[in-house]
């Protein structure tokens, strides 16, 4: 094909992409055109998604929140999704720089799938649900279905990315991030965390830690039992202390050229307690 | 892999022909029309000293697909004044407040500049830092740099 393609609608993007499945997708261009400046890829055809207004759309409902691939961290940050999904505007934030963010994509942190994404981890909290779509109909995954590895998704040929839905929840949120400046950093270990009030449970999710988004399963359900639920989740620091600790034992960090494997289950540890004691605080949850 | 397209920079729309498809904004710009205001330096997105504005929106040119942007509104620091003679307030302030060394990172500044005080005519220092939180200047002069933009954002509020 050699060429670039900008279709104008979801039903132009599938078919362009059944007819050529080895068109390379372009969404924000913030992870693609690193490596193709790198001369690490030499696309043949590309595929163009920023007009494609079904993945530029998000729509929130009393329970849930649908957000399109091609919805840009700014957007994510900027509008009444920052009130549904707190910890995801948090991780928005984070996300490089203004310029950065104002072409990041949601739908390019789920394809490039790095356990650094920061959106990640939150998605992991809030229940995600991947929502794919080919010519040949749609697929609904939860992110560890989706996410099979370190930058490995299940895609197949023709399938793209089309939105995410994430639960709205009652309570506090927190996305919390390590690097070594407050801008423009790729992070060192991350946390997700979320004290549901109505189902009275925790969610912990950690980026950077491990091959995969992995969640503080036995930490979550140890946390539960020791929260003053009927005091606006009231915690004892020290159990929040404990489990930061117990959160840092559940991911497997490695060496690499960001941080050591050491100092990555530390800050775990510290960002999980920090965490914990943010949501659970009654004066937050509008228990005086 | 070649192809042929039509770009709209700075009010003007420019032919760009024989472009292999992985050509970038910003090599498009600097290489085949000639405008090197933009300057060229990560080609990683870590720097902005390639930023430019595409539908009004501050981006980093070199992680633009340059033929993905046919139809929009491109403007580089050249579209942002008349040229030496007729410097925009944000340039004169950035030269009466010393905020230029070397000068590599400028147009980038200029150009973010601009996009912050469109946005926020009267921003606090910490929202100058976060709005140019992704423009590095290695000579380091971003004190000089913060005091331009408050005497950029000052004169444009007493001038409408
Ligand atoms: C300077 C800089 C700083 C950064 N900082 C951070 C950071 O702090 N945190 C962080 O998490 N990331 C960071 N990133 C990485 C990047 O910005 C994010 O991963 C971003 O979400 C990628 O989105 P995009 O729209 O730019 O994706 P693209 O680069 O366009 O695409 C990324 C990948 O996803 C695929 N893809 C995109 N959309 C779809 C779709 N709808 N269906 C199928 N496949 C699709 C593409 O084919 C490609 O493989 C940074 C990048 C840069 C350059």
């Amino acid at each position: 094909m050699n060429r670039v393609v900008l279709p104008l609608s979801l039903q132009e993007a599938l078919s362009t992409l059944t007819a050529d499945p080895d068109a390379t997708v372009l969404a924000g261009g913030t992870d693609l055109m690193v490596e193709i400046n790198r001369g690490m890829r030499r696309p043949t055809s590309v595929l163009a998604l920023a007009k494609v207004p079904e993945l530029r759309r998000w729509e929130i409902t009393p329970n849930r929140i649908h957000i399109g691939a091609g919805v840009t961290y700014t957007e994510i940050m900027t509008t009444e999704i920052a009130q549904a999904a707190p910890a995801l505007a948090q991780a928005a934030r984070t996300v490089g720089s203004p310029p950065i963010r104002n072409a990041g994509t949601l739908g390019g942190n789920l394809g490039t799938a790095s356990p650094a994404g920061d959106t990640l981890p939150v998605l992991a909290t809030l229940n995600a649900t991947i929502l794919l779509q080919s010519a040949n109909g749609q697929r609904q995954l939860q992110l560890d279905e989706f996410m099979v590895g370190v930058k490995r998704t299940c895609l197949e040929p023709g399938e793209l990315i089309i939105a995410t839905e994430l639960d709205r929840t009652n309570g506090g949120q927190e996305y919390l991030k390590i690097g070594p400046r407050n801008a423009m950093v790729i992070s060192m270990a991350g946390v997700a965390l979320v004290a549901d009030l109505d189902t009275r449970s925790v969610r912990c999710a950690m980026g950077s830690v491990d091959a995969g988004i992995p969640r503080a399963l036995k930490a979550e359900a140890w946390a539960a039992e020791r929260i003053d639920w009927d005091n606006g989740a009231a915690i004892d620091p020290a159990v929040a202390q404990e489990f930061g600790q117990r959160v840092s034992t559940e991911c497997s960090p490695i060496d690499d050229h960001r941080s050591t494997a050491a100092y990555r289950r530390h800050a775990i540890g510290v960002l999980a307690a920090r965490a914990l004691n943010r949501v659970c605080s009654p004066k937050r949850n509008g228990h005086v | 892999m070649s192809n042929t397209y039509s770009l709209r920079v700075n009010g003007t729309d420019c032919e760009v022909t024989d472009s292999d498809i992985t050509e970038s904004l910003l090599f498009v710009l600097r290489e085949r029309l000639g405008l090197t205001g933009t300057k060229n330096a990560c080609t990683e997105g870590e720097c902005s000293s390639c930023a430019v504005l595409v539908d009004g929106m501050l981006t980093c040119s070199c992680l633009v697909l340059a033929a993905a942007v046919e139809g929009q509104e491109i403007t580089t620091v050249e579209g942002l004044s008349n040229g030496p003679e007729d410097l925009s307030v944000v340039q004169q302030a950035f030269v009466d407040n010393g905020a230029v060394q070397c000068g590599f990172c400028t147009p980038g500044l200029i150009v973010a500049v601009h996009d912050l005080l469109e946005a926020d005519p009267a921003p606090t220092d910490t929202d100058v830092r976060e709005a140019l939180s992704g423009n590095l200047c290695r000579c380091t002069g971003y004190g000089r740099i913060l005091a331009a933009v408050h005497a950029a954002a000052e004169q444009m509020r007493s001038t409408p």
